[in-house]
C-alpha cells in the first residue's frame, strides 16, 4: 500500500494539464491538479463581466478566443461529446481591404476562388495551388506534429528507433513538399505567399495568421513557421478551420474539467504551488504557498518553461545547459487582447445589411506592409499606432454569449510588447486601448457608438493572471531554435526531466501553444510508459 | 411558352430574399431550398444551438372529418390513434394489406372528429377508396396551408413572444393561437430531434407570420435553413426519410425494397397487434411477423471508430473527410467475423458526419441477431478508388435527444 495521496499532481489546471490529468485518471492513477486560480483554463476560460452599463449576460474570452489546433484524437479518447465538447464552426473570414472593399471567404471552395477573382483574376488558380501545397505540407509534418519527437542526443536503441522513424518518414516526402517544408519553417510569410499572389489585399489576407503572437512581421524569416502551426489546426477535418466552442474557450476547458473529474482526478482551485519536492534526485511531492504539503511519486508541471525549471524547482538540481537554454529562450509577449460589449452589431459600409461576414474572423491587417509596419513599432519598445487586429463578434456564432440583440467582440491586437520604452502598460492601457478603438472605427463607421463596455488585456495582464512568462500565449515563441527536439530546451523535448518523477505538458513542449491538448496528450503517454502503465 | 410545373411555397416570396444562393432542390414539385447560404453547417448550428425556421409547407396535408373520421384513421394508421386526443398530434405511419409500409406523416386531432394528416408521399385516393362506406370527408387542403417550422433550443423563446402558449406547449402538442392577427395553429412538432415547433398558417397570411416570426427572432440570431442542415439534424435525430429509409410499398418491384414498421425501427407504433386487439390495413400480417418472428431486419444506429477511420484515409495518402452532406448512396454493411469472410449481414440507408457528436453516424438495417447495441460490424466504403470496409458499432437511436427536446 502506498503511503503517497497521490499518484501524480499536475501542477496548473491549463487546459494542457487538465487534458494530462484526465489522461492518468484514465489509466487508473489517483491524480490530482493544483490550479492557482478559482477557475480552471489557465489562459482558455470564459468570464462574464459586470457590464454595468448594459446589465449581465455579457461573457467574454479574457485571452484566447477559438479553437481549431485542438488534436482530434483528444476529443475521442477522453470521450469529451460526453461532457459537452460542442465547436461551433465560424463559418467565414472577413478581411477588409482597407479601401472600402473586402475579401470574404466562407464555407463554399468556389464561391471563395470567384471572391479571390473579383479582386484579381490571375490570384484564382493561384488561391488553389497554394492551398493545395500547404496541405500537403501539413500532411507530410502531421506524424512528427503528433508524436514526441525523437531525441537525436540519446543513445539507447529506443532513442535510434525513433530517429530512423523520422528518416524514414522524411524520405517518403516528395521533393517539393520537402522543400516547402523547409522554406516555410526557415523563411517568411511574405516570401511564401508572394511566390502565389499578387495581389496586395489577398496577400494580406493569407499572411495573417502568420504573426499570432510572435515577435516577427510577415515580412521576418519565422514568419512562415507561425503561419504553417496555425495551418494545422483544423475543424471537423476542413484544415486551417476554426470553430468557437460552446461559451468560448472557458467552455471547453469547462468540458476537459468535468472529462478529467469523471475519469476519477481531483481539483484544487486557489491551490498555487510553491514548489516541488525532491528528494535525493527525486520528485516526491509539492509544496502550497501556504505550506500545505502534497505527496506524489510523479509531478508534472503544465507551467510554462521557466517556471517549470527556474521557479518550481531548483535550478541547482539541473544540468547547466539546460538552465541556461531556458534563460535564453524567448518569450517576449507581444499580443493584447481589446474585448468590447457592444450594443449591436457594426456596420460595414459596403456591406449595410449583412450579418453573414461577422461569422466568423475580422481580420484587420489589410496587407502585409500595414502588418509589417505595426510589427515595427514593437522592436522599439513601443506598440503599434495602427495595429492589426484579429477580431470575432462571438455572439454571433453563439448567441448565448451577450444579451439577446447585444454583442460581444474579442479582439486580438498586435504589436503590444512586453517591455514599454520608457512606460508601463498600467500608463498604457486605455491609450493602447484607443488605437484598437481608433482602427476597427475607420473600417466600421459608428463602431464607438455601440461600445457599451471595453476590457483592454495587455502582456502584463496576461502575465500576472494565467502565469504566462512576459505574457507569451504560447508559453515560448514559435521559433525555429525552440521547436521540436528543441522544445523546450535540447535534450529535453520528450517531457521527462533531469529530475526523476517531474515531467513537463505544457505549451512551452512539443508542439506547442494555442488550445492544443498535444503536450498535455503526448506527456501522459511519456509518464505511462515510464510508470509501466 | 412552357407552362411553369415548378410550384412555390406560401413563404417562398420572403425566404427567397434571404436566399443568397438560389440553390434549389424539388420537393414534392415544390422548390426547397438546399441552403440559403455558403455554409449550410452554420445553418445546422443555428437549430442545435440558436434557432433556426424551415419551409416545410410541400408536406401533402389532407383534412379529414366527419363522425367517422377516427374510425377510418383508427383502420388505416398504424399508431392508435384513438388514444391522441384533441389538442395532440401523433407521429404515424400507414401500411399496405402485406403490411409493409407505404408512407409517415404526422396526425394533428383537433375535435373529436377533425384531424389533418400530414404525407410526405401523395395519398388522398388511398384513404379515400377505404374511407368509401364511411361518414367521413377527405380534401386536401396542400395549398391552403403554409407549415413553417422553428426550431432550436432558442424557439421556445422567439414563439413565446408571439404566442404566450408556446411557453407551455407540451412535446406533440398543439393548439390554436394568432401571430401577427392571423390565426395559426402552433405545435411542438418537428423534423429535428430539437426543442421546436410549427405554425400551420393559411397561405394568405404566410408571409406576415414568417414575418413575425424573423422579426422576434432576430435578437436571437435567427436563420432559415435548407435540406442540407436538414439532412444531418434528421440523421442525427435517427428520424426516417421515405425514399431514402424506405420506399412505398405499392410502388415497389420486389420484397427486398419493401419494410415492415417493426424492421423499419417503428416497432414502438404496434401496441394491441400481436394479440390482436386492434386492426388496421396490413395489420394482421404485421401480428404475425410478430408472433412467428419473421421480420427480416431490425433498424440500428451505427456510429463509425473514429480511429478506424482516419487511418484508412491516412494510410491512403488522404485527409479523413467530415462531411456534413449525407452520402448519396446505400452502402453495404459486413459482419466482423474475418473467418466468415466479411458477410453481407445488413446495409446503411443514411450516412453522415455529425458535428455535434464528431463522429460519422448512420441509419442501418441489420439481421435481427445482430442489432444489439455495441455489435462490431464493418462499413463497405471506397476509399481512393479501392473497395474497403471500416470498422462500426450499432448504437440506439436517436444519437442526439437533449433533454430539452420534450421538457
Amino acid at each position: 500500500m502506498s503511503s503517497h495521496e497521490y499518484d501524480a499532481i499536475v501542477v496548473g489546471g491549463g487546459h494542457n494539464g487538465l487534458t494530462h490529468a484526465a489522461y492518468l485518471a484514465k489509466a487508473g492513477l489517483r491524480t490530482v491538479v493544483l490550479e492557482k486560480n478559482d477557475l480552471v483554463g489557465g489562459a482558455a476560460i470564459t468570464e462574464e463581466l459586470g457590464v454595468d452599463e448594459a446589465g449581465p449576460g455579457f461573457s467574454f474570452t479574457t485571452f484566447s478566443y477559438a479553437l481549431s489546433l485542438l488534436r482530434p484524437e483528444i476529443i475521442h479518447e477522453l470521450d469529451l461529446v460526453k461532457h459537452g465538447f460542442l465547436p461551433l464552426m465560424m463559418p467565414s473570414s472577413f478581411h477588409p481591404t482597407g479601401d472600402g472593399d473586402y475579401l470574404l471567404f466562407g464555407d463554399d471552395h468556389a464561391q471563395n476562388l470567384q471572391e479571390v477573382r473579383r479582386h484579381s483574376p490571375r490570384d484564382a488558380d493561384a488561391y488553389e495551388r497554394y492551398h493545395h501545397d500547404l496541405d500537403r505540407v501539413c500532411q507530410a509534418i502531421r506524424p512528427l506534429f503528433d508524436n514526441a519527437p525523437p531525441n537525436v542526443f540519446g543513445h539507447d536503441p529506443d532513442d535510434a528507433a525513433d530517429v530512423k522513424w523520422l528518416v524514414d518518414h522524411l524520405g517518403g516526402v516528395d521533393r517539393k513538399t520537402m522543400h516547402d517544408t523547409v522554406r516555410l519553417l526557415t523563411g517568411s510569410a511574405a516570401d511564401w505567399i508572394g511566390d502565389y499572389f499578387q495581389h496586395p489585399a489577398i496577400q494580406g489576407y493569407h499572411a495573417s495568421s502568420s504573426v499570432i503572437g510572435s515577435k516577427v512581421g510577415p515580412m521576418s524569416p519565422g514568419s512562415g513557421l507561425v503561419l504553417l502551426f496555425h495551418k494545422m489546426g483544423e475543424h471537423d477535418g476542413h484544415l486551417g478551420s476554426w470553430a468557437f466552442h460552446k461559451g468560448g474557450n472557458g467552455g471547453f476547458t469547462q468540458v476537459l474539467a468535468r472529462a478529467a473529474t469523471a475519469y476519477g482526478a481531483e481539483i484544487r482551485l486557489g491551490a498555487p504551488v510553491s514548489s516541488v519536492l525532491t528528494d535525493n534526485g527525486r520528485a516526491v511531492g509539492v509544496v502550497l504557498e501556504d505550506g500545505t504539503e502534497l505527496r506524489a511519486p510523479t509531478v508534472v508541471s503544465a507551467l510554462d518553461p521557466r517556471r517549470t525549471f527556474l521557479d518550481l524547482v531548483d535550478a541547482a538540481e539541473l544540468p547547466l545547459d539546460l538552465v541556461d537554454n531556458v534563460r535564453r529562450m524567448k518569450f517576449r509577449g507581444v499580443s493584447a487582447k481589446v474585448n468590447f460589449a457592444l450594443d449591436g452589431l457594426p456596420v460595414f459600409p459596403a456591406l449595410p445589411d449583412s450579418v453573414d461576414h461577422y461569422g466568423g474572423f475580422l481580420n484587420i491587417g489589410p496587407t502585409i506592409e500595414y502588418v509589417e509596419r505595426a510589427f515595427d513599432a514593437s522592436k522599439y519598445g513601443w506598440y503599434s499606432e495602427q495595429p492589426y487586429i484579429d477580431g470575432a463578434i462571438q455572439s454571433v456564432v453563439d448567441p448565448d454569449m451577450a444579451p439577446p440583440g447585444k454583442h460581444v467582440m474579442s479582439c486580438f491586437v498586435q504589436y503590444a510588447p512586453y517591455e514599454l520604452r520608457e512606460s508601463s502598460w498600467e500608463a498604457e492601457r486605455e491609450r493602447f486601448g484607443d488605437k484598437a478603438q481608433a482602427v476597427l472605427e475607420s473600417h466600421f463607421p459608428g463602431f464607438g457608438d455601440l461600445v457599451l463596455h471595453r476590457e483592454v488585456v495587455t502582456p502584463v495582464d496576461i502575465e500576472t493572471r494565467t502565469g504566462l512568462t512576459e505574457g507569451n500565449i504560447f508559453a515560448g515563441e514559435f521559433l525555429a531554435p525552440q521547436m521540436y527536439f528543441f522544445r523546450p530546451a535540447p535534450g529535453w523535448s520528450q517531457y521527462a526531466t533531469p529530475i526523476d518523477g517531474y515531467y513537463q505538458c505544457g505549451s512551452g513542449t512539443h508542439p506547442g501553444g494555442c488550445v492544443i491538448g498535444s503536450p498535455g496528450r503526448l506527456a501522459s503517454q511519456r509518464v505511462l510508459r515510464d510508470l509501466k502503465r | 411558352m412552357l407552362a411553369r410545373v415548378i410550384r412555390t411555397t406560401p413563404f417562398h416570396p420572403r425566404l427567397s430574399e434571404l436566399n443568397s444562393q438560389q440553390l434549389y432542390t424539388h420537393w414534392q414539385g415544390t422548390l426547397s431550398p438546399l441552403r440559403y447560404s455558403h455554409a449550410p453547417k452554420h445553418e445546422y448550428f443555428a437549430v442545435r444551438n440558436g434557432v433556426g425556421v424551415f419551409d416545410t409547407s410541400p408536406l401533402y396535408k389532407y383534412a379529414v372529418r366527419g363522425p367517422d373520421a377516427e374510425r377510418l384513421l383508427s383502420r388505416t394508421l398504424v399508431r392508435d390513434v384513438r388514444t391522441c386526443r384533441p389538442g395532440q398530434a401523433h407521429y404515424t405511419a400507414w401500411c399496405d394489406d402485406r403490411g409493409y409500409v407505404m408512407h409517415d406523416g404526422v396526425v394533428f386531432r383537433h375535435s373529436a372528429d377533425e384531424f389533418l394528416l400530414t404525407a410526405g408521399r401523395p395519398a388522398l385516393s388511398w384513404f379515400q377508396e377505404l374511407g368509401s362506406s364511411l361518414r367521413v370527408e377527405l380534401e386536401d387542403v396542400t395549398d391552403a396551408y403554409g407549415m413553417l417550422a422553428v426550431q432550436g433550443p432558442r424557439s421556445r423563446a422567439v414563439l413565446a413572444a408571439l404566442a404566450p402558449e408556446a411557453e407551455t406547449l407540451g412535446y406533440f402538442d398543439h393548439v390554436p393561437a394568432k401571430v401577427a392577427d392571423a390565426a395559426v395553429t402552433l405545435s411542438r412538432t418537428g423534423y429535428t430531434g430539437d426543442l421546436g415547433f410549427e405554425l400551420t398558417v393559411a397561405a394568405d397570411d404566410a408571409v406576415a407570420v414568417l414575418d413575425a416570426v424573423l422579426d422576434a427572432g432576430r435578437p436571437h440570431s435567427i436563420r432559415p435553413f435548407g435540406e442540407e442542415a436538414l439532412m444531418t439534424l434528421r440523421i442525427e435525430a435517427g428520424l426516417p426519410l421515405v425514399d431514402i429509409e424506405w420506399h412505398d410499398a405499392r410502388l415497389a418491384f420486389t420484397e427486398a425494397d419493401c419494410v415492415t414498421p417493426k424492421e423499419l425501427g417503428l416497432g414502438w407504433m404496434l401496441r394491441g397487434v400481436r394479440d390482436g386487439s386492434r386492426r388496421f390495413v396490413g395489420s394482421e400480417a404485421i401480428r404475425r411477423e410478430l408472433v412467428d418472428g419473421t421480420s427480416r431486419w431490425a433498424t440500428t444506429g451505427i456510429v463509425v471508430d473514429p480511429d478506424d477511420w482516419d487511418r484508412l484515409y491516412r494510410r491512403a495518402g488522404l485527409f479523413p473527410p467530415k462531411s456534413e452532406h449525407p452520402l448519396p448512396y446505400e452502402s453495404m454493411l459486413l459482419d466482423d467475423d474475418p473467418q466468415g469472410g466479411h458477410t453481407e449481414i445488413g446495409y446503411c440507408t443514411s450516412f453522415v458526419y455529425s458535428p455535434a457528436l464528431q463522429r460519422h453516424i448512420g441509419i442501418a438495417r441489420v439481421r435481427p441477431d445482430l442489432a444489439a447495441p455495441g455489435t462490431g460490424l464493418r462499413l463497405e466504403l471506397a476509399i481512393n478508388h479501392h473497395n474497403t470496409t471500416v470498422r462500426v458499432a450499432t448504437t440506439p437511436m436517436p444519437f442526439f435527444e437533449p433533454d430539452r427536446k420534450k421538457s
